[in-house]
């Protein structure tokens, strides 16, 4: 036995004051100290003791609309989704306790790639635990050191962190602007390999992107294209493929990157693609190896949805309708929204600033409504916003008490 | 390519983004001394590619710091 074994694993005790590896936190520690000693509800820490449907939660013994879910089609107390999650429980148990290239591929598993399939009118699906690890796994898999990612400046946090993981070079343009990706499509080396990133809809604006001349231009230069899908699922396109679907250049998307966390209700996340050699990525992308895959329930669930968002006409109507009437009377009652036309089910009200976005956050959570409450780093152009998420299942009942909500608060902290 | 003209097209560019005028020298760091926050590297970057055509990738600007060391990668960059 070597002496280190019986010496106890301690850091040195630190003089008060000595700046240890927390200190880079500092600043954000301070912010939040200061933005809780104004008074206002922590917005990083609500709990919802009870959820009621799709759209109605109870927030500190309140009855609160829920406006801030990404539950777009309303699949998460759908009486066939949760019946096959109940079936799934019993009949598979509560987890795979492995990895999807061990013993974790279970009959749901393949079946919920199966209609991944079917939704997208692909040869390959390929399912991972979370969105997040989708991204992750699939961007740093395929672009490695000597290749180039082109990527929109906006994208989500899961792109950039693919891309770090990947070892490519990477390069961003400003958001949505087309001859800045080309400029650096034409700029990059001769031979290299590329792959240009795209997202169909922008969270944080709810802004979508032009994927037609995009694609048309990465296409162009001989690149790769990978779209992110995740906020446009089951409502955007004919068939609910979302934005590439709609704007007809989906056959030229190679990687189309999806969640279950959003439209289907659950957790999980997937891409879906043509490629002949897709499969050989289930042996190489290690956050699809290096996991527990998804429990049996999950996966029940989810393929259960998808299956229903293929023939949802009625419910994506009544979404558009949804965020058609709530972009329109917001930007009415003289709030400033993140697009001038709706474009998704994602409305974005600019607020002036953190701490009046705060206040304002706080003063919708007393009416009774919940939002998202985005700052800075993740927003663009450090905006702080106040992020609605429009669901299928809200009533127009619900739509002109959200509105009325946004009202008062508006007037009480005096944002309009 | 001549690292006194080069350094001089650079430096035309920094203008619109040195707000407070701090003098540029090779030592001059983007971050500390011109404060500069990561919208404006976003600019400012596509304004030294677009000027030189040349593309500084988010991992070669990890490695660089200071005015004088950005002179140099774009020296280097344009061969």
């Amino acid at each position: 036995m070597t002496q280190a074994v019986n010496q106890p694993d301690q850091p040195p005790q630190r003089e008060g004051g000595e700046p240890d590896l927390f200190s880079k936190f500092d600043d954000l520690i301070a912010m939040r100290a200061g933005l809780l000693a104004s008074g206002v509800e922590d917005p990083f820490g609500l709990v919802m003791e009870r959820v009621l449907s799709p759209t109605v939660a109870v927030c500190n013994g309140r009855e609160t609309i829920l406006l801030g879910t990404y539950n777009y089609m309303g699949m998460t107390f759908d009486p066939d989704v949760i019946e096959a999650g109940k079936l799934a429980l019993n009949d598979f148990g509560s987890g795979t306790t492995g990895s999807r290239v061990l013993n974790g591929t279970y009959a749901g598993h393949k079946a919920v790639e199966e209609a991944l399939c079917d939704f997208y009118g692909t040869r390959h699906a390929m399912v991972f635990s979370t969105g997040y690890q989708a991204n992750l796994g699939i961007i740093s898999t395929i672009a490695a050191k000597g290749d180039y990612i082109v990527l929109d400046i906006d994208s989500h946090a899961s792109i950039w962190d693919g891309c770090r993981m990947g070892d490519a070079e990477v390069v961003p343009f400003k958001h949505n602007d087309l001859e800045a990706m080309e400029k650096r499509l034409r700029r990059i080396p001769e031979g290299a390999g590329k792959l240009v990133v795209l997202e169909g809809v922008y969270s944080m604006l709810g802004d979508i992107a032009p994927l037609k001349e995009m694609i048309a231009v990465a296409r162009k230069y001989g690149a790769m294209v990978l779209v992110d899908e995740a906020h446009s699922m089951g409502f955007i396109g004919e068939n609910g493929r979302g934005v590439a679907e709609d704007q007809g250049c989906l056959d030229d998307v190679d990687f189309v990157i999806g969640t279950f966390s959003k439209s289907v209700g659950t957790v999980g996340g997937f891409c879906v693609s043509n490629h002949p050699k897709f499969e050989i990525l289930r042996l190489v992308c290690r956050p699809y190896v290096f996991t527990a895959s998804l429990p049996p329930s999950v996966v029940a669930t989810a393929a259960t949805s998808i299956r229903k968002l293929m023939h949802a006409g009625n419910k994506r109507a009544h979404l558009r309708e949804n965020s058609r009437r709530l972009h329109g009377e917001l930007k009415a009652a003289g709030f400033q929204l993140g697009t001038e036309e709706p474009q998704s089910a994602i409305i974005s009200v600019i607020m002036p600033d953190l701490e009046r976005g705060a206040a304002m956050w706080e003063a919708l959570l007393h009416e009774g409504l919940y939002v998202n409450l985005a700052r800075p780093p993740a927003t663009p152009a450090n905006m702080t916003l106040l992020r609605c998420s429009l669901c299928a299942e809200h009533t127009g009942e619900q739509v002109g008490q959200i509105v009325g909500m946004f009202k008062n608060a508006g007037k009480a902290t005096g944002i309009i | 390519m001549d690292r006194a003209a080069t350094s001089a097209r650079i430096a035309g560019l920094i203008e619109p983004f040195n707000k407070k005028g701090v003098e540029i020298i090779d030592e001059t760091r983007f971050t500390d001394d011109l404060e500069f926050d990561s919208l404006t590297v976003m600019d400012f970057v596509a304004a030294i590619e677009d000027e030189f055509d040349i593309i500084i990738s988010m991992n070669q600007q990890a490695e660089i710091e200071t005015y004088g060391q950005l002179v140099d990668a774009v020296i280097k960059l344009k061969g």
